[in-house]
């Protein structure tokens, strides 16, 4: 049942904007809002991740029979694979989507919705559309900085301690390395951030009541879209390799 | 002018419109009176379309409401100002923002001639000053005016106000009431207005319709209702001690 009404709205949502020079201005809004306001943490969580999958991965393999570059190549793998894409849009699931439900919960419940509609203007597509269209457009800004502080926090790890010198990591940072990967995963946070930003406004436009019910609105759309961003991660890793 | 014929609304099997039929005239202020609770605001969304009705009709001069496509609706609309209860400013935007909203939505007129517009219904509700601040950064008379303002940007013929006083103080009540009934008479609108306050009755009140639980119960001018023998009408004008001294002088 939820999921025909997500669909209605989804309906409504994908209509021709009304005015385009409002919805280019409203995208513009909203990449700032939703993405360039998330740097500061993409970054700051990319780096000691990084971080601590080096200091893991090498003291976990110390094995003579296995290379010390391989500490190098798993922490490519893992940034690159899945940290940068699935479990940063994980953490945006909360940030991200807690934003959009509670802006969009809250209008909902002091009638701004209501007066959209009575001027004839399609709430849905006035108020959503620019935010998964801004959001889906950054995303891949937002992966990038993670794989590029991710590695540089496993570089840290070589430079300031002893568990691994900077020459091996980096070694193994560019064994057997594919562009494809990084393309890979671009698409997939793409994918996630849809899920995102459209999971947590139809939670968000579809609120009914007061100011708890927001609330509510906001943990349902992060709940939701978590669990709908790792089934997607299983089924586009079975797709795609 | 307005006609509702025969409108019922049930939500979840339960009626709360109990088939209202009821005139609203042009160039008056109609109000819509009755207890918490009683309708009102049901009854004002079935009229702008914001809720369907299970049966009856809407006719705005004539145009049946119920029975319009999307692009008639929304042409519509386009004639319809509405004053919400909390007054649904839109917060990221500043008052003046709010007011050229649905002019650069709706109009194809050039940026100068929708803010001159945007202007001058600024300064109809006298907040030319207040043009840059924010909804969060004005009082709750200034957020009513500027939805007023909003609300007549694009020239409405139809303007709908659920609850203008609530939350104001006496005074403040009665300069948004004065406002909207002057408004009324100049561009020689439509105007519905849902209330609970007895000034605004005594006030504003040209065409007076009491809902009670879902069903019109009485209706008449300010004139008439003070000499309504109606039981239902009376318990609710004169749950206020004050109404009660005013009548007993009266008499
Ligand atoms: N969307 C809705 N779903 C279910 N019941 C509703 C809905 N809207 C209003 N009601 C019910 O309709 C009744 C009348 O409400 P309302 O029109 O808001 O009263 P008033 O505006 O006169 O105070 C109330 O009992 C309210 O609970
Ligand atoms: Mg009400």
């Amino acid at each position: 049942m939820q999921f025909g009404r997500y669909v209605l709205l989804m309906q409504r949502v994908f209509a021709v904007p009304q005015r385009w020079s409002m919805f280019f201005k409203q995208v513009v809004q909203e990449i700032y809002k939703l993405g360039v306001d998330s740097v500061g943490i993409v970054i700051f969580i990319s780096v000691f991740i990084g971080a601590v999958i080096t200091m893991q991965v090498s003291l976990n393999i110390n094995s003579p029979l296995i290379p010390s570059f391989t500490v190098g190549f798993i922490t490519r793998e893992v940034i690159l694979l899945e940290f940068s894409s699935s479990i940063m849009c994980l953490i945006l699931a909360g940030k991200v989507g807690s934003n959009i439900a509670s802006e969009l919960g809250t209008m909902r419940v002091t009638e701004q919705i209501d007066a959209l509609e009575i001027m004839g203007v399609n709430s849905a597509n006035y108020l959503i559309l620019p935010k998964i269209v801004a959001f889906v457009l950054f995303v891949p800004v937002l992966v990038f900085f993670s794989m590029f502080f991710g590695i540089l926090g496993g570089y840290f790890i070589g430079w300031f301690t002893s568990i691994i010198s900077a020459e091996t990591y980096e070694y193994g940072l560019q064994y057997w390395f594919s562009a494809k990967y990084i393309g890979y995963s671009i698409l997939k946070s793409m994918v996630f951030a849809y899920i995102i930003t459209s999971i947590a406004s139809f939670f968000g436009y579809n609120v009914r009541g007061g100011a708890l019910q927001v609330g509510k609105a906001s943990t349902k759309s992060v709940v939701n879209s978590s669990v709908l961003i790792l089934a997607a991660d299983v089924l586009i890793t079975l797709l795609l390799v | 002018m307005i006609e509702a014929k025969h409108l019922i609304k049930s939500f979840d099997g339960k009626k709360i419109i109990k088939d209202v039929s009821a005139t609203f005239e042009k160039g008056k202020t109609n109000l819509v009176i009755g207890r918490s609770g009683s309708g009102k605001t049901v009854f004002m969304k079935l009229l702008i379309g914001l809720l369907a009705p299970d049966s009856g009709e809407i006719l705005y001069d004539g145009r049946n409401l119920p029975s319009m496509n999307k692009n008639e609706l929304n042409a519509l609309r386009q004639e319809m100002g509405m004053l919400f209860q909390g007054s649904a400013l839109f917060d990221s935007m500043t008052v003046m923002e709010n007011v050229m909203f649905p002019l650069t939505m709706f109009t194809r007129e050039t940026r100068q001639k929708q803010e001159k517009r945007a202007k001058f219904c600024l300064e109809r509700v006298q907040l030319k000053d207040a043009a840059d601040l924010y909804p969060g950064e004005i009082s709750g008379g200034m957020m009513k005016r500027t939805a007023i303002a909003r609300a007549i940007a694009l020239n409405p013929q139809y303007l709908f106000c659920d609850e203008p006083n609530s939350g104001l103080d006496p005074k403040t009540s009665l300069l948004i009431d004065d406002l909207i009934h002057d408004i009324t008479q100049e561009y020689n609108m439509t105007t519905v207005i849902n209330t609970h306050d007895m000034n605004s009755v005594m006030n504003i009140g040209d065409k007076i319709i009491f809902i009670y639980e879902g069903k019109k119960e009485w209706e008449g001018t300010k004139d008439e209702i003070m000499s309504s023998e109606n039981k239902k009408l009376n318990d609710f004008l004169f749950a206020s001690d004050l109404f009660r001294k005013v009548r007993e002088l009266e008499q």
